[in-house]
C-alpha cells in the first residue's frame, strides 16, 4: 500500500503530512487504517499465498538442479539462467514471441481499425456483422485450437476447400512445415483475437464526439480525412491500451500453440511458455524450468514497463481518455 | 507510514494463522495400520477391472485381516496423479513402475522399496524380464507385462504391391519401400509430432548398430562417444531421405484420431507403422467395429543393419511392473509377488490384458497376434528397454527432441549424439 492510496468514500482523509493532532483526530485516523486493513487483508493474504509466494518459490527453485523428487540439495547458483540464455531453442522461443507481438500489431491493428470504422457507420447488417466478428473470441481457446488442428491437417478441410476452388496447388503442410507453421499459427491467432480488437475499437469510437465529425464534414472534409484527422487520433488511448493487451497476450501465448503444434515442428512455433512447460513437466527439470519462468517474468515485466513509459504515459498524464476501460496505474 | 506497514503485517500474520489453522489436523489419517494396502492400476475397463477386483479379493481371503483398497484409474490420470504423489510423498502402497531412468530417479529419492530379498522367489521365476527394473543389482519392481516394438503392416497392401516376403535387412526394407511407392501406396506412417514414435527408429538403428556391451556401458557411464551411435543417425538420415513417410509426418500424432499414425494405418492409407505391442489394441479402439485391421494385421521385426554390431534378433521394448512405495506395509512384497504368480498371470493372459512375463502363462495367451509377439520376445537374446524410458525424462527427452529434428532435416547424426551427451552431462 502506498501513501497515495485513494481514500475510500465516506472516510475522512488523514490530515496533511500524516501529522495528527488531538485525540479525536488520532482515533479517526486509526479507525480508518483499521478499516482499510480489515477489508484489504483477506485479498492481500490470498494474493500473497497464490501469487507472491509461488513467484518467490520459483526464484528459489531456479537456483537448484532438481527433478522434482526428493530433497532440493544441488545448489547450482545462476547456472540454470546461463544455460537457458545459451539454449538456442529458448532464444528462438523469445524471438517467436517478439515476432508474434510485431505481427499482431502489423496485422490486427489496421484490419481491426478498418473493420471497426466501417462497422461504426450506418451500414446494413451492422449488428449481425458485429456478432459474427466477435464469435471466435467467445469460443474457448482449446475448442478453437482443436477445430483448427483438424481443419489444417494434411488433406483436411482447408486443403479440400482450396482444391474445390481450383487452388489445389496452394495446399501446404500448414502445421507440418517448419517454414510456415508459425505463420499458420499467426493466422489462427488473428482469427481468434481480431474480434476483441474490433469490439474495443468500437467501444472507443462511442466516446468520439459526433459533433467533431459533423463540424469537419460541414467544413468539407471527406469521410477518410475525417477519420484520419479526427476519429483515429481521438481513438489513440483505446488503440494504445489494446496494444498493451495484445503484447501481454503474445508474451504469455501457450494454449493455442500447445494444441496446434506443441511448439513443433522442429521447434518452429516454440514460445517461452511452451518451452517452460516442456522443460518442466515433460522433462522433469523443475529447477531449470523455474529459471525459464523467472526469465519469462522478467522479460514480460521489462516490456510492460517500457510500454508504460514510452506509450501509455501520455494517456495517464493527460487524464482519462474516451476509453471506458480503466488504465493500469504506474 | 512505518506504523501502517507494521499494522498490515500484523493483520497479514493473523489471517495466515487462521488459514493455517484450517489446513492442519487432516494429515496422518491415512497412514494405515500395516494391514491395509492401497493399489493403483490402469485397467479401468472390463475385463481387466473386474479381474483385478477378483485378484484383490482372493488375496484378502488368503490373508485374513489384510484389506486392499483398489483404485482403477485411467492411464494418463494415473500417471499425473502418481507424479504428484511422488512429489508430496503420499504415494500409494502398490503402483506401476515403467523402469529405466524414472525408476532410478525414484530410487535415488528413496521412494521405492528394494524387493530383492522379500520377493526373491518371484524374481527368479520372471528371470531376465526383471532386468529393466534393477538398479545397481537390486530389483525394485516386478514386471507383469513386457512387450516389444516392430513393424505392424497391412498384409493386403503388401500383396497389392507385389511384396511376398517381409524385409529382414535395411536393404530389403528399401526395396519394400520402393515397391509400395511404385504401387502408389504411402509406405510408412510416423507420429513425429509426438517425437517418441520417430525416436523409436533411432533406438532400433542404435540397437542394430551397437553391440550389447556398448549399450550396457552407455546406460551406466552415460557416455555416447562410441562411433555406433553416430552410425545409427546416419542410417536414419538415409531412411528419412528415402521419403517413405506420410505427408505432414512432422505434425502427425501417434495414436489420437484417424489422422494419427495409427489412424492412417488402420484406415489403410499407409502400409506400415513402427510401433509397440499396444498397436492392435490402439487400432481396434480407432475402428467402429473394434476389429482394427483384423485379418490383414501383420508384424515383422525391425530389419538388421548390414555390418552393424548389434544382434538382429535383439528387440526393443518396455513394460509395466508392480512396485511397493517405501512407506508400504511389509505385506506389500507378498502381494506384488502374488500379482506375478502363475495363477494371476494366467488369468491376465486369458483376459488379453498384455504380454505376461511369467513363463507359466505363455500358453494362456488367446490373441494370436499377441502370442506371436510373445514368441519373438522370448526368443530374443535380450530386450532393450526403450531409450527414453531407460535414460529418464531429461536425457531421453533431449534424445527424442534431437531425433525429431533429424526427421525435420534440421539435425545431423552427430547432433543427436551431442544433444544427448549434453543433457546427460547436465544431470
Amino acid at each position: 500500500m502506498s501513501d497515495n492510496a485513494q481514500t475510500p468514500p465516506g472516510l475522512r482523509k488523514p490530515q496533511a503530512g500524516g501529522q495528527v493532532r488531538g485525540r479525536r483526530a488520532l482515533t479517526n485516523a486509526w479507525r480508518q487504517r483499521l478499516e482499510i486493513i480489515f477489508f484489504v487483508a483477506p485479498a492481500l493474504v490470498l494474493f500473497a499465498i497464490f501469487v507472491v509466494a509461488p513467484v518467490l518459490q520459483a526464484a528459489h527453485y531456479s537456483l537448484f538442479r532438481w527433478n522434482g523428487l526428493g530433497p532440493m540439495d544441488n545448489f547450482v547458483g545462476l547456472a540454470n539462467y546461463s544455460r537457458a540464455l545459451q539454449d538456442t531453442i529458448f532464444t528462438g522461443a523469445v524471438m517467436h514471441n517478439l515476432i508474434i507481438i510485431v505481427l499482431s500489431i502489423l496485422i490486427q491493428l489496421p484490419l481491426g481499425l478498418g473493420i471497426a470504422l466501417l462497422l461504426n457507420r450506418d451500414i446494413w447488417g451492422r449488428a449481425i456483422m458485429r456478432v459474427i466478428i466477435f464469435v471466435p473470441y467467445v469460443l474457448a481457446e482449446v475448442v478453437a485450437g482443436v477445430v483448427w488442428a483438424l481443419l489444417l491437417q494434411p488433406n483436411g478441410a482447408i486443403d479440400a476447400m482450396l482444391g474445390a476452388i481450383g487452388l489445389g496447388g496452394a495446399t501446404q503442410l500448414w502445421l507440418g512445415d517448419p517454414d510456415i507453421a508459425l505463420l499458420t499459427v499467426m493466422v489462427v491467432l488473428t482469427w481468434k483475437y481480431l474480434g476483441l480488437a474490433i469490439i474495443l475499437f468500437l467501444a472507443g469510437l462511442q466516446g468520439v464526439p459526433a459533433e467533431l465529425s459533423e463540424a469537419a464534414q460541414i467544413d468539407g472534409a471527406s469521410w477518410w480525412a475525417t477519420q484520419r484527422r479526427i476519429t483515429i487520433p481521438l481513438l489513440g488511448p483505446t488503440i494504445r491500451t489494446w496494444g498493451f493487451l495484445s503484447m501481454v497476450g503474445a508474451l504469455q501465448l501457450f494454449d493455442m500453440v500447445w494444441i496446434l503444434t506443441k511448439g513443433g515442428p522442429a521447434n518452429s512455433t516454440m514460445t517461452m511458455a511452451t518451452y517452460l512447460i516442456n522443460q518442466g513437466t515433460e522433462r522433469s527439470q523443475y529447477g531449470y524450468a523455474s529459471a525459464v519462468a523467472v526469465l519469462l517474468f522478467g522479460i514480460s515485466f521489462v516490456l510492460a514497463m517500457l510500454y508504460q513509459l514510452l506509450v501509455l504515459r501520455r494517456d495517464i498524464d493527460s487524464g482519462a481518455g474516451p476509453l471506458p476501460i480503466k488504465k493500469v496505474k504506474r | 507510514m512505518k506504523k501502517r506497514n507494521a499494522l498490515t503485517a500484523a493483520a497479514l500474520a493473523a489471517s495466515l494463522v487462521m488459514l493455517a489453522g484450517c489446513g492442519s489436523g487432516g494429515s496422518d489419517a491415512d497412514a494405515g495400520d500395516g494391514n491395509t494396502l492401497t493399489w493403483w492400476h490402469n485397467s479401468n475397463s472390463e475385463p481387466g477391472k473386474g479381474y483385478y477386483e477378483e485378484v484383490a479379493a482372493d488375496f484378502e481371503a488368503d490373508h485374513p485381516g489384510v484389506t486392499i483398497e483398489v483404485s482403477a484409474l485411467q492411464h494418463e490420470d494415473m500417471l499425473t496423479k502418481l507424479d504428484a504423489s511422488f512429489q508430496t510423498g503420499d504415494t500409494p502402497d502398490v503402483y506401476m513402475e515403467r523402469g529405466g531412468g524414472e525408476l532410478v530417479a525414484h530410487v535415488e529419492a528413496g521412494l521405492v522399496q528394494d524387493l530383492s530379498a522379500p520377493a526373491a522367489d518371484a524374481i527368479s521365476t520372471l528371470g531376465g524380464n526383471v532386468t529393466g527394473w534393477q538398479v545397481d543389482g537390486k530389483t525394485y519392481a516386478l514386471p507383469f507385462s513386457l512387450g516389444v516394438a516392430g513393424f505392424w503392416y497391412n498384409t493386403a497392401l503388401f500383396e497389392k504391391a507385389g511384396i511376398t516376403e517381409t524385409p529382414t535387412t535395411m536393404t530389403e526394407l528399401y526395396t519394400v519401400i520402393d515397391k509400395l511407392k511404385a504401387a502408389d501406396i504411402v509406405p510408412i506412417s510416423v507420429g513425429a509430432g509426438d517425437k517418441w514414435p520417430a525416436a523409436h527408429y533411432w533406438y532400433f538403428l542404435a540397437l542394430r548398430s551397437c553391440s550389447q556391451d556398448v549399450l550396457t556401458d552407455a546406460v551406466s557411464s552415460k557416455d555416447f562417444s562410441d562411433e555406433c551411435f553416430v552410425e545409427a543417425g546416419e542410417q536414419l538420415k538415409t531412411l528419412v531421405d528415402a521419403e517413405p513417410f506420410n505427408p505432414g509426418y512432422l505434425a502427425t500424432v501417434a495414436q489420437a484420431g484417424p489422422s494419427s499414425a495409427s489412424g492412417l494405418l488402420v484406415t489403410e492409407q499407409v502400409a506400415m507403422e513402427l510401433a509397440g505391442h499396444w498397436e492392435p489394441g490402439v487400432m481396434q479402439g480407432l475402428t467402429e467395429d473394434h476389429e482394427g485391421l483384423g485379418d490383414k494385421t501383420g508384424w515383422f521385426s525391425f530389419p538388421a543393419v548390414e555390418g552393424g554390431e548389434g544382434d538382429p534378433a535383439a528387440q526393443l521394448g518396455g513394460g509395466d511392473a508392480w512396485a511397493c512405495s517405501v512407506t508400504a506395509p511389509e505385506i506389500c512384497s507378498e502381494f506384488v509377488s502374488y500379482l506375478v504368480s502363475d495363477t494371476v498371470q494366467k488369468g491376465f493372459a486369458e483376459n488379453g490384458m498384455g504380454l505376461p512375463t511369467n513363463p507359466a502363462a505363455t500358453s494362456s495367451v488367446a490373441d494370436p497376434a499377441i502370442a506371436d509377439l510373445l514368441a519373438v520376445r522370448d526368443e530374443a537374446p535380450y530386450v532393450q528397454l526403450y531409450f527414453d524410458t531407460l535414460f529418464g525424462e531429461n536425457v531421453g527427452g533431449a534424445m527424442n527432441d534431437a531425433i525429431a529434428l533429424m526427421f525435420a532435416g534440421k539435425a545431423s547424426a552427430q547432433d543427436i549424439v551431442d544433444q544427448t551427451q549434453a543433457a546427460a552431462d547436465n544431470e
